[in-house]
């Protein structure tokens, strides 16, 4: 297979648009792409101050990455989640990544702020890991983001993700996430940041080969927790159908935020006030987070306290304006 | 343990990152999507480099190389 654009050996080829690149083109090839998503989505400018959502994945640190080489100048956040020596080599990994490159990250430990980390949560709770880290990093970095003045969150959501999620939510008919599930997600209440996923369009191949490409060092090893989730499952299951029709998982992602998520979202306008306990935005009285963490407490009760701010520690450089 | 596939004397090592680590021998030549069909791993979440180079599903492996087999799914919030 022959490079598209200079002929040379192609090193990634992609069946969906039908096309092989070599590396120094296919490296180019993702960063215009990411960058006419940027655009055409209108998730951000150079103006904005972004912050970075960064586990030590691929998808994150090819996120962050590629927004410096597209001349962003995005901070990280690192959440540490208490998940043994998996979350201790994901900090170590982001620290490096950010060190090496002369970039700020904040680290907010879970188990330090609220007393419990994901595995303790999780028993507390008696629900799947994944529900309380999902729902406490999207709490975490919208506090971080509304407390340090940051304009707009991006995460490192790929392609293979979003499809996956969407694949679920329709298994399950889950109409209101249906309504939410979107590549923007407008700040649309004073106390909410704007959130985006700038790689929503790039597959998991896609990213990885972008990653081993620019000799990213990211975590390898899956979450520990992850073995057996559903989101595999439906990953496994598309890529059965992107193999015999490539470009499935795209259409059906481009197809439903089209065509179905408008009309769904029409339906679904809610009024967001603000949580009678930590002040954050929510549909209800007291927000999904204080009231998961008021449930977890109540089975395991810890000295820690949250306190009215987040202290994220930081690391390397200051954030600079 | 390497598992041996077939029966020829030149053996390829095979390192599958899925993302446990696994060492294989696999005899004989092969293209890079028939050596994905045989492990029974998915070329569309899966990518394979030899030395510091990504392959292409059409390019041809020799029974003297080293390659690994990298998977791309990361997975959570399930």
């Amino acid at each position: 297979m022959k490079c598209q654009k200079c002929g040379q050996k192609a090193s990634v080829d992609l069946r969906r648009h039908n096309t092989a690149f070599c590396a120094v083109h296919y490296l180019e090839f993702f960063e215009r792409q990411v960058q006419r998503t940027i655009e055409r989505w209108r998730m951000f400018t150079p103006q904005d101050r972004i912050l970075v959502a960064v586990s030590g994945g691929k998808d994150s640190l090819t996120l962050w990455e590629v927004l410096l080489r597209l001349g962003y100048r995005p901070t990280g956040l690192h959440i540490h989640l208490g998940i043994g020596a998996y979350s201790d080599l994901s900090q170590a990994k982001t620290e490096a990544f950010a060190r090496s490159r002369g970039l700020s990250l904040l680290v907010v430990n879970l188990e330090e702020a609220y007393g419990l980390g994901v595995p303790q949560l999780a028993k507390a709770l008696r629900r799947v890991p994944c529900s309380g880290c999902g729902l406490s990093k999207r709490y975490i970095t919208n506090r971080v983001a509304l407390e340090n003045g940051f304009t707009v969150v991006a995460t490192g959501h790929n392609l293979d993700d979003e499809a996956a999620t969407l694949l679920g939510n329709l298994l399950h008919w889950q109409t209101d996430a249906l309504a939410r599930q979107s590549p923007v997600l407008e700040a649309d209440h004073p106390r909410l940041v704007k959130r985006v996923k700038p790689l929503f369009l790039m597959t998991e191949k896609e990213t990885v080969s972008y990653a081993l490409l620019r000799r990213i060092d990211y975590i390898p090893d899956e979450c520990p927790y992850a073995q057996g989730a559903r989101s595999l499952l439906y990953k496994d299951a598309l890529n059965q159908i992107e193999l015999h029709s490539p470009g499935s998982k795209q259409q059906l992602v481009a197809g439903f935020l089209e065509r179905l998520r408008p009309l769904l979202a029409q339906a679904d306008r809610q009024t967001v006030g603000e949580c009678q306990r930590c002040g954050q935005p929510t549909t209800g009285v007291v927000c999904a987070f204080c009231r998961m963490w008021d449930q977890a407490l109540k089975r395991i009760p810890v000295t820690v306290r949250p306190s009215d701010t987040l202290s994220p520690q930081a690391v390397g450089p200051s954030q600079a304006l | 343990m390497p598992t041996p596939l077939g029966r020829q004397c030149e053996t390829m090592k095979v390192i599958i990152r899925n993302p446990r680590r696994q060492e294989l021998e696999v005899h004989g030549r092969r293209r890079v999507a028939d050596l994905l069909r045989e492990l029974g791993l998915n070329p569309e979440s899966h990518v394979v480099i030899r030395g510091d180079d990504l392959l292409t599903s059409d390019e041809w492996l020799q029974e003297t190389d080293t390659v690994e087999v990298v998977s791309a799914i990361s997975g959570g919030q399930g």
